[in-house]
């Protein structure tokens, strides 16, 4: 488990940058794909496929030091049922392990964030490197309210 | 109302942690939107090019070296202006004096902008944080210091809530619009009439992907410090050993800086703190021991 930690901490950095893109409100009745754009400096434009209260939103493609990076959530009656990471570096084994360790509990975490009804988290610092397996880090994919 | 009332967030890392803004109005993608959450980043990014400690061209590093005085980095903006006017003055007539003596007017006006290179910068604002960071210590007993290890001058631990308090006078330009910032665990909010308060969780430093409590705010600062993410980092500034009685205290006031500097000084003097918090006008507050008590001031809302 340690040696698990190690890893995540000292790579999985890369998957914050997973959040420097912009996504709509949650809201269940607002899915405008306008609001969903690349975030500056990334040029790839996103893409969501909005239904009624719901769909898959796209985060633009992230180039990091590491190798491109994308996010998609999924969206239904307002709330997240999904989060998928499609694009995301795995050219070695290392990577794979990392990201079969840390996108399980980005989801799980997000699903949690949900069911506690909170805006916002206050707690001790966060460092860049332990933002992705934060609470608060659903919460700014999600923006829930 | 014509449109949704929407929400969206904008994250960077800055200062080593994550920072996210998030925004709650009718149109968030609007460019005067996007302009202030830029300018609350970028502000955030100049602090920490003048604060850092860890990058060695950082104003802070320099006056440690003795590069810069804090006379020289305080000077505001009019004294600024009067200086550079003054030795603009004198530069003429140095000017004058050399291009009559060489004959080389482009020489005296290379000369010229050298010397007005050397000038302090006129945003500079490193004095003014060494004078909060005493006040701090006076405020807090002691218990705040930016000599707490008795080496280095470290002023990190009120840099974060002063300059995300200065950075938010950017969102507090977007009247009508509620804003949340959320600096690495220690955030500031503002709601506006007729619109939701902010719910913030607290986490639990046991488990961080949950939270003990949630309290409501509206307007105002909720800072949280304690050993979860980096272990003991504060240092008792009286035995200069890490502080490792209170496993997390988080604290409620009207601004961030103050509500980080109590918690912060909470944390270093231990669990007799809260009854110091207690007595804080505007300030709530709530202290969980590392051997597992809760305690918390007489008006703490959290659940």
């Amino acid at each position: 488990m340690r040696r698990v930690t190690l890893w995540v901490l000292s790579t999985v950095a890369v998957l914050v940058l997973l959040f420097t893109y912009r996504t709509s409100t949650m809201g269940p009745t607002t899915t405008p794909p306008a609001a969903i754009a690349a975030a500056p400096g990334q040029n790839a434009p996103a893409a969501a496929r909005a239904g009624s209260g719901g769909g898959t939103y796209e985060g633009s493609v992230a180039q990091t030091r590491w190798g491109p990076v994308q996010v998609t959530i999924t969206v239904s009656g307002g709330r997240i049922t999904g989060v998928d990471v499609p694009v995301f570096p795995a050219g070695n084994r290392r990577d794979e392990e990392i990201n079969a360790f840390a996108l399980p509990v980005l989801r799980q975490e997000t699903v949690e964030a949900q069911s506690a009804e909170i805006d916002t988290v206050s707690g001790a610092t966060v460092t860049s490197d332990g933002y992705i397996a934060s609470l608060q880090a659903a919460l700014d994919a999600a923006h829930l309210s | 109302m014509t449109a949704a009332y929407q929400r969206r967030a904008w994250v960077q890392q800055i200062m080593g942690m994550p920072v996210s803004v998030h925004v709650r109005c009718d149109d968030p993608s609007a460019a005067h939107v996007e302009h202030r959450v830029a300018a609350v980043f970028a502000e955030l990014r100049h602090a920490d090019a003048v604060f850092s400690p860890y990058r060695d061209d950082s104003d802070l590093s320099r006056w440690q070296r003795g590069e810069l005085t804090l006379h020289s980095a305080n000077v505001p903006l009019t004294k600024a202006d009067a200086a550079f006017a003054e030795a603009d003055a004198a530069l003429v007539k140095a000017g004058a004096a050399l291009a009559e003596a060489n004959g080389t007017l482009a020489e005296a006006a290379a000369a010229l902008a050298e010397v007005n290179g050397t000038l302090p910068k006129a945003d500079f604002t490193l004095a003014e944080v060494v004078a909060l960071c005493e006040q701090a210590r006076l405020r807090t007993g002691g218990w705040f210091d930016a000599r707490a290890d008795g080496r280095t001058y470290d002023p990190s631990g009120l840099v974060k809530g002063w300059a995300v308090q200065r950075a938010a006078r950017n969102l507090a330009g977007l009247h009508g619009y509620g804003w949340c910032l959320n600096a690495g665990g220690d955030v500031l909010v503002h709601a506006p009439d007729g619109r939701p308060p902010w719910r913030v969780g607290i986490e639990d430093p046991d488990r961080p992907s949950r939270t003990t409590g949630v309290i409501t705010v509206r307007d105002g600062a909720v800072a949280t410090s304690g050993t979860a993410h980096r272990g003991a980092h504060i240092t008792d500034p009286h035995t200069r050993a890490p502080a490792t009685k209170v496993r997390a205290v988080t604290v409620t006031g009207p601004d961030l800086l103050w509500a980080d500097v109590y918690a912060t000084a909470a944390a270093a003097r231990g669990t007799d703190a809260i009854d110091w918090l207690n007595s804080l006008p505007r300030i709530e507050a709530q202290l969980l021991t590392t051997t597992g008590t809760t305690h918390t001031t007489t008006g703490w809302s959290g659940g």
